[in-house]
């Protein structure tokens, strides 16, 4: 809602300047988003009449005109705005005025033709953003006037972002009533005086959907000029509110509208077919609408008809073939109350937001149809002339909205608010606010105003208590309550640990979003339904992400392209998957890597990351789980990854992750210069730990052997490592393989796994015995299973 | 014989001052003072002489091995220091060369944001909550007290799933699923990714919220401005910043506020960040609606409760300085770098 100062200083005006009156609305609850002025800086602007206009010699687009601007001497300015003409009245800039923008007007020769100032339109005023011509002011302005003074251009526009509760406030008189209430002044009461008819002619109308619509005033307006010019301070109090002038009748009804809050609607009389009908829609029915729109009208939507079809949506905009034209002489105005219920979510379904559906939806008063139909016809009479009929006032009483009492406990307003407000001022403040307050024994019974649609529970009422009281005034304290100790859990993993093991090998988090593009996560996991969006933003927005690769493979390719060759990227957050009609939303943390292993740096060879760095990352994180024996990276093949360098992680044989290097395929398609790798490990999997238990040391020197093995080359490594251990008794404290060759001296085919074998006992020192006795149980098994053989 | 021990003796001492290695100096230790060296051959040649001569003569022999042993020490140790001085300038470094290996990377700043916020409010008792993403209608609308009719919806500007499931738009659904579970008294906060169908300069499709709730039976308006007075001036670090709650309305909060913080950017003499009006809009709070503990089965009559909601990353702007909310979903590693 945007509205002139000027204007609501006319309903009240309280002793504050602007600021202050800003910072009252915004503290009471109605923001002021912006106090702009209403009309750039300009000086020595004048009212002036053009007495004669002459071709340039010259030039074929400038005219020379004689001008009266009340001066001594009539001026002679040089103009080339098409709509010039002798006898109109326009802004006229004298020598020494300042334009918007610092242009300064002096006395000029153009094309030869002395001029002495400069004819002024909107545009050049900073009134308007474009302009067609020259302003022109009505024959009334008087010559030689100040255009400040005489269009009150020393005002500011004040712009209120008003929340949905407060539709009472979508107008100068609601605005003007709550400023009142914080000012402890009274507003000037709304007009609405009646105007007599002049003549009979009347609309049946008929309420057949009277729970939407209960009450509907309509009169009918006969002989309107609808090309009578709006008179500026309309036009200018319209424009001040962001409204443009659309002729007489519009500019009257919108006038209205800002004005009192009502939205009314004017219909052709001559469109019209018999008696009006509110009613609901029937199947199959149409309606083209003022903005060109055809819609097709569900049952639900109620409109206003007359005998044969519908000509609105009711509450919402009217239809184009029933619209005011510049034909019409006779017109039908309606004011009617519609209930929020029947308006509110339909506009938007027909993709529709008016200033109209915007009040109807917010809820107008009940009892302003009748005010507001009156001061229209005041208005339209003394615009475009008219001979108004008789006011028709249907009222279904049974359905009108209940004004329910709302009771109020004192003691509840302490308990809510935290500090009491005296019983007086509590009282005080309601009444102000228009209530109808009656005191019982726990406190009140308020009844709100017609106007007021967001008060039907106690705490409605402690809000506005504790509103108009002032927010800032309430106390502050620190709540108090039981000192419970919370859990702590060490069998749960903490997502921060997992996060600062990253960070601590070099990792920077990112945040990508959900939605990613369809195709791009066809290519990185084919086989998985993905959750799509009904209304995406674009199409490469599409759909869930079902793995977290699809925006970090997005975004190492962002940073590649920008010559960061070395990335090293994690992100945490929720996968999304259909499975079969469920939703799955799981979290998971994934990383992506590539370029050099380590930054640029003296003193050691540039070596590039591979396979095995990408899963010593992902070693890291499982190692947080404090069990990393039940882990097995498991050689299969992913889509998204290089068949030869791709592991599936399992823990206790449950699939839990994915380590490898990004399919060449997919680096191809996606232009990257270098390798990149992936992991990704479902957090389900990873979450569980266990609590250390401690293990006695021993005070016994341990013994290293180290042995190779030969074995084929397609055996796999953990396999022999997990063999090893198995075979061996508890003296073997650990296996490590430090190395695996082929080349001279192993047979093609085969290879060499070097493995360091660490024996020790806690209650003894080893003999050569038993070391040989655990070296032979291991080549034993070893020799069963995989056909090794030691190499000598 | 005295006179030949003092030639003995000086031809030593002038041998071993310029000696320059320890090899040497050992090789002239066994010359003269080794089981065959001069000086203890002298010493076995004490028998030749008469018992009287003996002792005098046994003692200057004593005397001279003493000189040629100081010598021999003096210069060992003279020659230990010098080869560990050059060991060391051999060995020194320039130590203003970079240091080597894996410099740590960081997190996101959104997420620097959120767990400075967790653990502030954790301080003081809460937990911390998760919901989905994808949210039911009833959770993020309806048990709000936002039925399918109601003008914030158009505010909320949904994506849709199907009819019944869309992207939560806030953190709000967590408050119901978190009433659900548990009785109070209750003291939550919620962070998450939040989703609006919306694209522009200062809106990016997806945002992430700190919801936070506290359910108890004295839980008041008053309580909850103490608290976030609390959380704005710590979360900023400043003591003397001025905050301010204004009147506000959410579907399932009444009362209802906003709260502004006056401009970190300007302190508040009004500049660009906060429109030229010195303050700035960091959250929205108010307490819990009745039809909204109706919707989970609180007693309205027992418990009051209060609820809160803000922009993680309106508060990392504010904190670091972040002119464009769109570098935040960029990932540009130049922009992460610089959040250590």
């Amino acid at each position: 809602m945007k509205f002139s100062n000027k204007w609501l200083r006319e309903w009240v005006d309280p002793p504050v300047s602007t600021e202050e009156l800003a910072h009252q609305l915004t503290m009471a609850g109605l923001e002021v988003d912006a106090v702009e002025p209403v009309a750039a800086e300009f000086s020595d602007v004048v009212v002036a009449e053009v007495e004669d206009v002459q071709p340039h010699p010259d030039a074929d687009k400038l005219r020379v005109c004689r001008v009266n601007a009340g001066q001594a001497e009539t001026l002679s300015i040089v103009c080339g705005a098409a709509n010039v003409a002798a006898g109109l009245k326009v802004p006229c800039a004298i020598v020494g005025a300042r334009l918007p923008g610092g242009l300064k007007i002096k006395k000029a020769k153009l094309r030869g033709v002395e001029s002495s100032g400069m004819l002024c339109s909107e545009q050049e005023l900073g009134l308007a953003e474009t302009a067609a011509g020259l302003m022109i002011l009505p024959d009334t302005a008087p010559v030689g006037k100040n255009i400040r003074d005489y269009l009150h251009l020393d005002d500011v526009s004040i712009e209120l972002g008003l929340t949905p509760n407060r539709g009472d406030c979508l107008s100068i008189a609601g605005i003007a009533r709550e400023v009142a209430v914080l000012n402890r002044l009274a507003a000037a009461p709304p007009p609405g005086a009646a105007i007599p008819a002049m003549h009979d002619t009347r609309l049946d109308v008929n309420l057949e959907a009277a729970d939407a619509c209960p009450r509907y005033v309509g009169r009918v307006i006969r002989a309107v000029n609808v090309q009578a010019t709006t008179p500026v301070w309309m036009q200018e109090r319209l424009r001040r509110s962001g409204l443009r002038s659309l002729g007489p009748v519009v500019d009257v009804t919108n006038y209205i509208l800002l004005e009192l809050g009502q939205p009314m609607h004017a219909f052709d009389l001559a469109k019209l077919s018999g008696a009006i009908h509110v009613r609901y829609a029937h199947s199959g029915e149409s309606l083209s609408l003022l903005d060109g729109k055809e819609i097709e009208l569900t049952p639900d939507s109620l409109v206003i008809a007359d005998e044969k079809m519908p000509l609105a949506l009711a509450g919402i905009m009217g239809g184009s073939e029933s619209a005011v034209g510049d034909t019409t002489r006779d017109i039908f105005l309606e004011s009617a109350f519609f209930d929020p219920m029947a308006i509110a979510g339909r506009a938007r379904r027909f993709g529709l937001h008016t200033d109209s559906s915007h009040r109807f939806e917010r809820g107008v008063s009940a009892e302003l149809q009748r005010a507001a139909i009156e001061r229209a016809t005041a208005l339209l009479v003394e615009v475009a002339g008219g001979q108004p009929g008789p006011v028709t006032e249907v009222t279904e009483i049974a359905s009108m909205p209940l004004r329910k009492p709302v009771s109020l406990r004192h003691a509840q307003i302490t308990r809510v608010l935290g500090g009491e407000i005296p019983v007086q001022e509590v009282e005080d403040i309601l009444t102000r606010l228009g209530m109808a307050v009656e005191s019982n024994s726990q406190g009140w019974s308020v009844i709100p105003p017609a106007f007021r649609f967001d008060i039907d529970r106690e705490p409605d009422l402690i809000e506005e208590v504790g509103r108009i009281h002032g927010y800032d005034q309430l106390p502050s304290s620190r709540p108090t309550g039981q000192l419970e100790m919370g859990s702590c859990s060490e069998l749960l993993l903490d997502r921060r640990r997992l996060e600062q093991a990253l960070i601590f090998r070099g990792y920077q988090e990112a945040i990508t979003y959900s939605f990613v593009d369809p195709e791009r996560q066809q290519a990185i996991e084919p086989e998985k339904a993905a959750v799509a969006l009904l209304n995406p933003l674009a199409s490469d927005l599409g759909v869930m992400r079902t793995s977290l690769w699809t925006g970090l493979l997005k975004i190492a390719q962002y940073n590649l392209h920008r010559q960061q060759g070395r990335i090293k990227i994690f992100e945490y957050g929720l996968n999304f998957v259909l499975q079969d009609t469920e939703i799955v939303q799981e979290s998971a943390i994934g990383g992506v890597l590539g370029g050099t292993r380590f930054p640029e740096q003296w003193g050691s060879a540039e070596q590039t990351i591979d396979f095995f760095d990408a899963k010593a990352d992902v070693e890291a994180l499982l190692a947080l789980s404090g069990e990393t024996g039940n882990f097995a990276f498991t050689p299969e093949t992913h889509p998204a990854l290089h068949p030869g360098q791709c592991a599936r992680i399992f823990r206790d044989g449950q699939p839990m992750g994915w380590v490898g290097r990004l399919h060449p395929r997919l680096e191809r398609e996606l232009d990257l210069p270098q390798a990149l790798y992936l992991f990704q490990l479902e957090l389900s999997g990873l979450m569980a730990t266990e609590v250390p238990k401690f293990a006695e040391l021993s005070r016994f020197p341990s013994i290293r052997r180290d042995i190779a093995v030969i074995v084929k080359e397609d055996v796999v490594a953990a396999e022999v490592l997990f063999c090893a251990k198995n075979a061996a008794s508890e003296l073997l404290d650990k296996v490590e393989l430090f190395d695996v060759y082929t080349g001279e001296g192993i047979d093609s085919g085969r290879k060499s796994l070097a493995l360091g074998l660490t024996l020790q006992d806690v209650s003894r020192t080893l003999t050569d015995t038993d070391v040989d006795n655990v070296l032979s149980q291991i080549l034993a098994a070893l020799k069963n299973q995989f056909g090794a053989t030691l190499r000598e | 014989m005295h006179k030949k021990l003092k030639k003995l003796v000086d031809e030593a001492i002038q041998s071993i001052g310029v000696e320059h290695d320890l090899a040497g100096l050992d090789q002239l230790r066994v010359h003269y003072l080794g089981k065959k060296g001069q000086l203890t051959q002298q010493m076995k040649s004490l028998g030749t002489l008469p018992a009287e001569e003996r002792p005098k003569a046994g003692q200057a022999i004593n005397k001279a091995k003493q000189a040629v042993q100081d010598a021999l020490n003096t210069r060992k140790a003279a020659l230990d220091s010098a080869a560990l001085e050059s060991a060391l300038a051999s060995e020194t470094v320039d130590v203003t060369l970079p240091g080597r290996g894996e410099p740590s990377g960081g997190l996101h700043p959104v997420t620097r944001t959120r767990e400075r916020i967790e653990d502030l409010f954790v301080q003081m008792g809460f937990e911390i909550a998760e919901g989905p993403e994808i949210e039911t209608d009833w959770h993020n609308f309806e048990a709000l007290n936002i039925p399918e009719s109601h003008p914030a919806r158009a505010m909320h500007d949904t994506f849709y799933i199907n009819e019944k499931h869309l992207l939560r738009t806030h953190t709000s659904p967590v408050q119901i699923r978190v009433m659900l579970e548990q009785q109070p008294p209750l003291r939550v906060i919620a962070p998450g990714r939040v989703y609006r169908c919306d694209s522009d300069l200062t809106h990016t499709p997806m945002f992430h919220q700190v919801e936070g709730l506290l359910v108890d039976e004295q839980a008041s308006f008053a309580d909850l401005k103490g608290v976030l007075d609390d959380f704005l001036h710590q979360f900023f670090e400043r003591e003397d910043l001025a905050v301010r709650f204004r009147p506000s309305y959410f579907p399932f909060t009444e009362p209802s506020a906003e709260v502004d913080i006056q401009c970190v950017m300007c302190g508040g003499d009004g500049c660009r960040v906060c429109s030229h009006t010195g303050w700035l809009e960091v959250l929205g709070c108010g307490m819990v609606h009745p039809r909204v503990f109706e919707h989970v089965n609180i007693d309205t009559e027992k418990y009051t409760g209060f609820a809160f909601g803000m922009g993680i990353e309106r508060l990392a702007m504010l904190r670091y300085g972040v002119n464009d909310l769109r570098l935040f979903f960029e990932n540009d590693l130049r922009f992460l770098k610089q959040f250590r």
